[in-house]
């Protein structure tokens, strides 16, 4: 490092604040360092692996290869139309359906989409605030069920102005999950309970709470024997952003959460001592920040954020409250969070991308027969994949940069 | 083992951490490497052991050109390395931290823990180290960790072994304990690469010394230079080794510590009915060898950890029962022993390091709202002022190199209105210009009328600093003497003799004349 290189940086008694690097450096810096890169290569690789699965199961290719020696090139066209229209199935299930007339149709399974990624991308942030705070957040399902307990139960049995019940009702279901989570975050931070045990020994008593109360008059729908609650009022339905899809505003309002995670974590003081207690809590504790507090606070914002996604799930999409309200979202939460790497925009982006393949899976199932599993597997192989960075490094013979101080320490004991 | 790096250059991003560098280690030779904080030593080092590739050169062993994939293929070279910030698993034994890359097994699979065990008592012995091989490596104090480190190279029978910066963390006497191991080791035709930022080690034991600069090899020095020459070849400016104190003025107290008592998670009696008082413009530095409660000492005023009784009183006003935030709130800087583990986080970038105690006040922070444009102009200040050498204030504090990791604790706890200062080996890792650069600071800052306390092993330090010293033996304070007072004396005191005894003895035995350090007479017992 030259004395001139240094001048550029160290401005001494700098009137000038340095500028921050433009976005559009930073966009390059991060696609380049490879984080991005590898996560985009990580799902493309998920999805070629889960042709070849679709390939292997056609029972049609299957035919085809037992003439392959006479034949082979049957056997690769009936390869090739069958992962391609099984693909293709995906595509028009999840954006959109250049064969339909209008385009409110045409757009609907962009909109089954953005509607499946709105609980995800809710819970996701619920995972990733935690995971920067240090903490293992498994208990977004169960945090989940409560905010949607606490949301339905105002939806259908209060009675309340128009616009005000729908607020108090969200509202609601964010507290109730903030309360859920915040029981292990305070756990946490009082006795050292382990926050991975907590929640998941949460989530059970969440979802037996859930069975209970729905075997109670004030959670029972008139007339009905099962365990299904009466509907949410209307006043307190999230609208639907339009007619013949069951898109709703809590889309924009998971989208709105991301803003408020993005900018607690980058902008806030708050943010600053989450993640310098999630790095390093020693350093933290030495600079005066309390571990114990950071901890049952991060909780309790992973806990509401989870919350809205339960919110959003009986108001909008589901509204009324039945046992399966949450369905494992809770779990899938965990792979989006990971998959976007902790970082709200990231979170958002891969609630999408499971967004897209849930829906996409269901039409491709009635269209082409292929087995909705093979959607699971591939998001399955996605998390593997980014688990496993040197893997998909190898595979595209990406060359390995030299990533900080962490590269030396972190293979130091690998050796 | 003959050793050649010829041509190495290493690169991160746009900045030149090795420059076009060949050196030569020839068998059974010490070779010293100097240079300033963040002149490419470590990296350099890094690269010889296989732990980052070089962008250009070649590394040659006995004439044959060689290529490091990793460690593995170094220490199968016969490279050992013992790094700056030790790569030990805490929760292991000693035994087991041995073990670990190389674990010997008896058929089957299974780990052979008795071999290992055995070896690492007969190295014990046979270099006159005191380790359990059963010890859990997060309870063994700093230096012992170190030796753990050096037996994992020489059980894997290194023919070059390269020590980074061991001695930092050493207290004098295990220092010249080291030094002797370092010539057993090369009368048997091993060579070692040795880096420190201690001249007079330098001098006592290097046989060839090449000196570095901003990622380039400047030249070499002869084991005969001075140390003012060494000094200022390496920093390219000559450089006053003792910085002038001046005089201090010390006034009224400020700081008063009284029947201080610490008691640790282990229900260890760490620090046991401690008193002293600091003035306004006074440095008291508190010696002893490491481990006697000097740094439990330091983390109680700060309000960290343990079990307290007693009371300190900061102009008046009680510390103890408060939180380390109100401590910090209170005006005290606090420079903590490790600052990797508690003076930095290491994924932040040097501008948010630069205020991690200070990012929620004022300037820094408008109601819940950090002002990033202040925190990026104090760094660019602060960053100037320290000389920490970084690619830029957007550089992970974890990449920084070692000295100018300490320079950003530093730059921060220094750069406050302050009503106390607290620093614990403030200088370790630092170059000779910085140590220059950081002694006049405390001394602008005790000319400020602050009080100041400084533990510190090294005994250059505290003459340099003190205008009393406190040495604490086993968690008590052994007395308090005058700044000035002979190194004989302070030796005898930090094996626990009291001031008057310690006077007498050092009188009727000057055998330690010309030893430059204190220490070594721990051997002779307790008093
Ligand atoms: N992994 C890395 N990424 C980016 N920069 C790095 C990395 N490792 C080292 N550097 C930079 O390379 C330069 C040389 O660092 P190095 O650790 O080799 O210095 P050093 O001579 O060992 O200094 P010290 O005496 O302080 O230990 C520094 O400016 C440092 O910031
Ligand atoms: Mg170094």
């Amino acid at each position: 490092m030259s004395e001139q290189e240094r001048g550029t940086t160290a401005t001494p008694g700098g009137e000038q604040p340095p500028q921050e690097p433009s976005v559009s450096h930073r966009l390059w810096r991060e696609l380049t360092t490879g984080n991005a890169m590898l996560t985009v290569l990580s799902v493309v690789l998920a999805l070629a692996i889960g042709g070849l699965l679709i390939i292997l199961s056609d029972p049609r290719v299957q035919q085809a290869a037992g003439y392959f020696a006479d034949r082979p090139s049957d056997t690769f066209a009936t390869a090739w139309q069958s992962v391609s229209s099984a693909y293709a199935a995906m595509f028009r299930g999840s954006l959109v359906d250049f064969g339909e007339y209008s385009v409110v149709r045409a757009v609907r399974p962009l909109a089954a989409t953005l509607t499946n990624a709105t609980p995800l991308i809710a819970a996701g942030l619920a995972v990733a605030i935690a995971f920067r705070t240090g903490l293992l957040n498994i208990g977004a399902e169960g945090q989940i069920i409560l905010g949607a307990i606490g949301a339905g139960y105002i939806g259908f049995t209060m009675d309340l102005p128009v616009v005000v019940h729908l607020v108090v009702a969200v509202l609601g279901g964010v507290l109730a999950g903030a309360v859920w989570g915040g029981i292990a975050g305070f756990l946490k931070a009082r006795t050292g309970a382990h926050e991975v045990i907590v929640t998941i020994m949460l989530n059970y008593i969440a979802r037996f709470l859930l069975a209970y109360l729905l075997t109670i008059a004030a959670f029972r729908r008139a007339g009905r024997s099962d365990p299904i609650s009466p509907y949410v009022a209307e006043s307190a339905q999230l609208p639907r952003l339009f007619e013949g899809a069951r898109l709703h505003l809590g889309f924009l309002l998971a989208l709105l959460a991301a803003a408020v995670v993005w900018w607690l974590l980058t902008r806030s003081t708050i943010g600053f001592r989450l993640r310098a207690v999630g790095f390093n809590p020693h350093a933290a504790t030495t600079a005066g920040m309390s571990v114990a507090r950071s901890y049952t606070l991060a909780m309790c914002i992973a806990g509401g954020l989870a919350g809205l996604a339960g919110a959003s799930q009986v108001l909008g999409t589901e509204r009324f409250l039945s046992s399966g309200i949450s369905g494992g979202l809770g779990f899938d939460a965990i792979t989006v969070a990971l998959l976007g790497r902790a970082n709200p925009w990231g979170t958002v982006a891969a609630g999408l991308l499971f967004g897209a393949l849930r829906a996409g899976a269901v039409t491709m199932q009635a269209e082409t027969g292929t087995p909705i599993d093979i959607v699971l597997v591939v998001q399955s192989l996605i998390v593997l994949f980014i688990a496993a960075p040197p893997l998909v490094r190898a595979i595209f013979r990406i060359r390995v940069r030299s990533r900080g101080l962490g590269a030396p320490e972190a293979k130091g004991w690998e050796a | 083992m003959k050793l050649e790096l010829r041509g190495i250059t290493k690169r991160f991003g746009s900045l030149v951490a090795n420059d076009d560098i060949s050196l030569t280690v020839e068998p059974g030779e010490v070779h010293c490497l100097l240079g300033e904080n963040g002149a490419g030593k470590s990296t350099l080092m890094n690269v010889l052991y296989g732990l980052s590739a070089a962008d250009a050169g070649e590394i040659v062993v006995d004439d044959e050109p060689v290529a490091f994939s990793g460690p593995a293929d170094a220490m199968a070279a016969g490279i050992g390395m013992v790094h700056q910030h030790f790569m030990l698993v805490p929760v292991f034994t000693v035994a087991e931290n041995v073990m670990l890359g190389a674990e010997p097994t008896r058929g089957a699979g299974l780990l052979d823990v008795e071999a290992t065990r055995a070896r690492i008592r007969e190295i014990s012995e046979q270099y006159g180290f005191d380790v359990d091989p059963d010890a859990v490596v997060e309870h063994l104090p700093v230096g012992v960790q170190q030796r753990v480190e050096i037996i994992k190279a020489l059980v894997r029978d290194a023919r070059v072994l390269i020590l980074d910066e061991p001695t930092a963390v050493l207290t004098p006497q295990e220092t010249d304990e080291l030094m002797g191991i370092m010539r057993q080791l090369t009368a048997d035709g091993t060579s070692i690469v040795f880096i420190t930022h201690k001249l007079r080690e330098v001098r006592a034991i290097a046989d060839r010394i090449t000196v570095m600069r901003l990622g380039r090899v400047v030249g070499q020095a002869h084991p005969e230079s001075t140390e003012s020459e060494l000094a200022s070849l390496m920093v390219g400016r000559p450089v006053s080794l003792v910085v002038d104190a001046g005089t201090s003025d010390p006034a009224e107290v400020v700081l008063a510590v009284r029947g201080l008592t610490v008691v640790d998670d282990r229900d260890q009696l760490v620090v046991d009915d401690v008193s002293f008082d600091v003035r306004a413009g006074e440095i008291l530095v508190v010696a002893g060898v490491q481990g006697n409660g000097q740094t439990e000492l330091t983390e109680a005023l700060l309000g960290l950890g343990g079990r307290v009784r007693g009371s300190v009183r900061l102009a008046g006003t009680e510390l103890l029962g408060r939180s380390v935030r109100e401590v910090l709130r209170a005006g005290v800087g606090f420079v903590p022993e490790d600052r990797r583990t508690d003076g930095l986080v290491g994924q932040f970038t040097v501008a948010e390091n630069l205020v991690l105690d200070l990012y929620d006040r004022s300037p820094f922070a408008r109601g819940p709202m950090l002002r990033h444009a202040r925190i990026r102009s104090n760094a660019a200040e602060r960053v100037g002022e320290f000389d920490i050498r970084a690619g830029s204030i957007d550089t992970l504090a974890s990449t920084l190199s070692g000295g100018n990791q300490q320079k950003v604790v530093l730059a921060r706890e220094l750069s406050r209105p302050l009503k106390l200062l607290v620093a614990t080996q403030p200088t370790r890792g630092l170059d000779v210009g910085s140590i220059e650069f950081v002694h006049r600071r405390i001394i602008a800052e005790r000319d400020n009328r602050t009080p100041v306390l400084i533990v510190s092993t090294e005994l250059d330090e505290a003459s340099a600093l003190a205008d009393r010293i406190l040495v604490m033996y086993r968690g008590s304070v052994v007395g308090i003497v005058p700044g000035d007072t002979e190194r004989d004396v302070l030796g005898l005191m930090t094996a626990g003799y009291a001031p008057e005894q310690a006077f007498e003895r050092a009188a009727a035995h000057p055998t330690r004349t010309g030893h430059p350090e204190y220490g070594g007479d721990g051997d002779e017992g307790e008093p």
